[in-house]
């Protein structure tokens, strides 16, 4: 199906090597404060794997395969949609004082 | 062709999407939309993933019809359940419910790496590794994270811990590495049925003999690891299906979770090898620790002391999430806001059982995030505050950790609330922490204890504020 070549293989370093990167630069600037909705949101955006459980099961042409991939794609959009209702029910508690929020804009 | 177009462009978006929703995530003014623009592109690639039907290979066409009912039916049962079990689950509860939920990306991707290994296509060797490696680490983080839950739900009590352990678990990864080895080599032959299957057992089974010794105070840490684990098994599957966005998605997820799990592991002053190879947090060493006299005081007291102070630092432990107090405690600090008190919280990295997770705590409680700093921003404050309010905290304000070399929890970085000028302690009773270790500061001059349950204590306090009347 897919025949991987040395240099596909290479491209998929890059790949690597430069979203390594990047989570580590984005991730870095989070205040601690944030910390745990950080994990449950990062917890949501692995659940892309779901994408590929998808594909996998479109694939599937034995009973096992079925099976496995059901369970695979079960498991992938719970940790989807748990991993996005989690986070956004703690977000939506994060909220600044009401007073001293115009206070500051009027100094400014 | 066109399809395939369509599908990887999608992955394309979805991945800039994903990126810029945890961008977002570094202010918590913009974190809310962050998360939904994140939710937009995965909308966005699973429904352009359907189009990958009029793609699939000529063997699975005749199954086309059972693969995308299961398909529906999977995601539907999936998302209905999940969404569920995270609308109704309680804040305190959140740290097990997130391993879960990571447990279960750990196992998707162990999923699609055994559909992989289970269809004979020809394909490479250096292919049939990755999917193998992916399955391993995905395998892991599924059974870790179970047991992960198990321990923070309550219904794991005490670490499981046997001689010679550490050459035991050495011994079941050492064997699912040589089945995995053999997955690879047997491929697609009658002979390499038995040890993939048996691979996937073993790799299934050392997630839990490798979660099953750590102590419950190292926790945080752990599931952070997996977290970082699924990441990985997730990019690595994405090498194996051809999908850029699982790579990149997976990949970043990883480093993030790597650098969050050792950002909490040195707030405790732990190393990764400390947490996952040491026994800590359930030492029973009734240490000789300090002796001598606390001082209690009535609460009413307490709260009138702080009432006529000019400043308060709170320093809120999980003792304070398990009397589910938060809300009593915002309403005794909104009374000494109202009266010209100037008042703080001050959160170790480590407070709750989670990174982050007293902040959570106490935003369901409705504390405005301004109010609230971190360890490093704040320590130099208590030298010149009138009073600190510890409430179920114990580990996190300990003195000794600064002082006694020979002390387990040496060189853990704490909260300096015995530099303030009164210091009152709110717990149950004269019982050590989560260490195990007593605290000197408890016997100090100028630290009263308030004992009582946080919830009766801070009743009392905030029906004490209100009788002295106020602005």
């Amino acid at each position: 199906m897919i025949t991987a070549t040395s240099m596909t293989f290479i491209i998929a370093l890059y790949i690597f090597m430069l979203a390594a990167f990047t989570g580590y630069v984005v991730i870095s600037r989070v205040p601690s404060i944030l910390h745990t909705p950080l994990m449950s949101g990062s917890n949501f955006i692995h659940g892309i794997v779901v994408v590929g459980a998808l594909d996998a099961l479109f694939n599937a042409t034995s009973i096992s395969g079925q099976i496995i991939g059901f369970i695979g794609v079960f498991l992938g959009a719970g940790n989807v949609m748990g991993g996005y209702v989690v986070t956004d029910r703690m977000l939506a508690m994060f909220r600044p004082s009401q007073k001293p929020v115009p206070a500051k804009k009027e100094q400014q | 062709m066109f399809i395939e177009y369509i599908v990887g462009l999608s992955g394309l978006i979805a991945a800039g999407l994903f990126i810029y929703g945890l961008k977002a995530m570094s202010s918590p003014v913009t974190a809310v939309s962050g998360i939904v623009t994140a939710g937009y592109g995965m909308i966005f690639v699973i429904t352009a993933t359907f189009l990958n039907l009029f793609n699939v290979t000529e063997a699975a066409k005749p199954h086309l019809l059972v693969n995308l009912v299961l398909a529906v039916l999977a995601l539907v049962l999936g998302c209905a359940w999940a969404g569920w079990r995270g609308r109704t689950v309680q804040m305190t509860a959140m740290p097990q419910m997130v391993a879960i939920f990571n447990g279960m990306g750990g196992g998707s991707a162990a999923c699609l790496a055994a559909v992989e290994l289970l269809s004979d296509d020809p394909t490479s060797p250096l292919h049939l590794t990755i999917t193998v490696l992916g399955a391993l680490i995905g395998c892991i983080s599924l059974t870790g994270s179970i047991i992960a839950w198990a321990k923070l739900d309550g219904r794991m009590k005490k670490p499981v811990r046997f001689g010679g352990q550490r050459i035991f678990n050495a011994g079941v990864f050492l064997i699912a590495l040589v089945l995995g080895a053999l997955t690879v080599m047997q491929y697609a032959t009658p002979m390499g049925e038995l040890p993939r299957d048996l691979f996937f057992l073993a790799a299934l089974l050392f997630g839990v003999c490798m979660t099953l010794p750590i102590g419950g105070a190292d926790m945080p840490v752990v599931i952070s690891l997996y977290n970082a684990f699924t990441g990985l098994a997730v990019g690595l599957e994405g090498y194996v299906m051809n999908n850029p966005a699982l790579m990149i998605a997976g990949m970043v997820v990883g480093s993030a979770g790597t650098l969050l799990t050792v950002l909490m592991a040195k707030a405790m002053n732990r190393s990764l090898t400390n947490v996952l190879f040491s026994n800590f947090g359930d030492s029973t060493s009734s240490a000789k620790g300090p002796q001598g006299e606390m001082h209690s005081v009535d609460p009413a007291d307490a709260a009138t002391t702080m009432r006529y102070a000019s400043s308060v630092i709170i320093i809120p432990g999980y003792g304070l999430a398990v009397a589910q107090a938060q809300q009593k405690l915002y309403e005794f600090v909104k009374i000494l806001v109202a009266d010209g008190v100037d008042v703080k919280f001050a959160i170790h990295p480590v407070a709750g059982r989670m990174p982050g997770h007293m902040n959570v705590l106490l935003a369901e409680a409705g504390v405005p995030y301004d109010m609230i700093y971190d360890m490093d921003d704040i320590n130099d404050s208590f030298a010149t505050t009138d009073v600190a309010l510890v409430i179920g905290a114990n580990d996190v304000v300990n003195p000794e950790a600064l002082t006694d070399k020979s002390s387990p929890i040496y060189g853990m970085p704490i909260l300096n609330a015995y530099k303030a000028h009164q210091v009152f302690v709110i717990k149950r009773g004269t019982g050590v922490g989560y260490s195990g270790v007593q605290n000197p500061l408890f016997f100090q001059k100028n630290c009263t204890m308030v004992f009582g349950d946080a919830q009766a204590v801070l009743s009392k306090m905030v029906e004490a504020v209100k009788s002295l009347g106020g602005s």
